[in-house]
């Protein structure tokens, strides 16, 4: 992910998001075009996260190369990867 | 640049921003609509695998899904050249869905852009952009950098400009 000027960020260490015993996942992945504050919006508009949540989804993507943003059942997770793709986010599915 | 205006985000642009919103998005409709290449770079970045390691799910899973997200990224491009102003330059007023449709095609541009340009996590623009400059001022390396970057700016503009969700 980017901001505007491309500026290195200074992300802090943050924990895993806690994962459960649902059996799939999914998964977004960093990419280098997408803004932070747009990764941001769109967690939380499409999973209706807080602010706080969504921001800490955006940080671990950004900072570990991915982070599983959603569980549950595999057509809900296939739905959700697809609305993803349809905001240019990289996501993909797979068992927990 | 949008700025928030009552319930509506607001920007008057310029000649040549008219031009470049008008180009880019016509470019993306171009790409989705002319007999998409899925070994296009492009293409696999706005339509990606849904499972990397199992082809054959995702080609099933495509099959299903892909006409729809085709659609929507083609709709959402649109939504630039409709609320774009007739003439050369003026005001664009988007209401919250247009907003959103303007988010998301913004962002599919980008994505194209980037791909073409070979964004990294570790390009810096500016330096991308001086050294294209440096090499020709009037290539089109520099002309898409300049768009790039705009549109980097453009998108975090309406970002800032729409409504809290919480």
């Amino acid at each position: 992910m980017a901001l505007p000027q491309v500026a290195p960020l200074e992300a802090p260490e943050i924990e895993e998001a806690p994962a459960d015993d649902r059996p799939w996942v999914t998964i977004v992945w960093d990419d280098p075009v997408n803004l932070m504050s747009y990764v941001t919006y769109v967690f939380q508009k499409l999973f209706g996260y807080s602010k706080e949540r969504a921001e800490q989804l955006m940080l671990d993507v950004h900072t570990k190369g991915k982070a599983v943003v959603s569980s549950g059942a595999r057509e809900r997770m296939e739905m959700d990867a697809n609305q993803l793709h349809g905001y240019g986010l990289w996501a993909t599915v797979d068992r927990a | 640049m949008f700025r928030r205006n009552g319930s509506q985000c607001v920007a008057t642009f310029a000649i040549d921003e008219v031009r470049v919103l008008r180009k880019v998005a016509g470019e993306v409709v171009g790409l989705l609509t002319d007999g998409m290449d899925h070994t296009d770079p492009v293409v696999s970045r706005l339509f990606p695998d849904i499972y990397p390691d199992r082809p054959d799910d995702s080609a099933e899973f495509r099959l299903y899904t892909e006409g729809d997200l085709k659609t929507g990224k083609i709709d959402q491009a649109g939504a630039i050249l409709a609320a774009l102003p007739d003439g050369d330059e003026g005001e664009v007023r988007l209401d919250g869905e247009a907003a959103e449709a303007w988010l998301r095609a913004i962002n599919d541009a980008r994505l194209a852009m980037g791909t073409r340009l070979d964004i990294t996590a570790e390009t810096d623009l500016s330096e991308e952009l001086e050294t294209a400059v440096v090499q020709d001022p009037g290539s089109s390396r520099v002309f898409q950098l300049s768009v790039y970057a705009y549109l980097g700016y453009l998108q975090e503009s309406l970002l800032n400009a729409l409504p809290e969700i919480d």
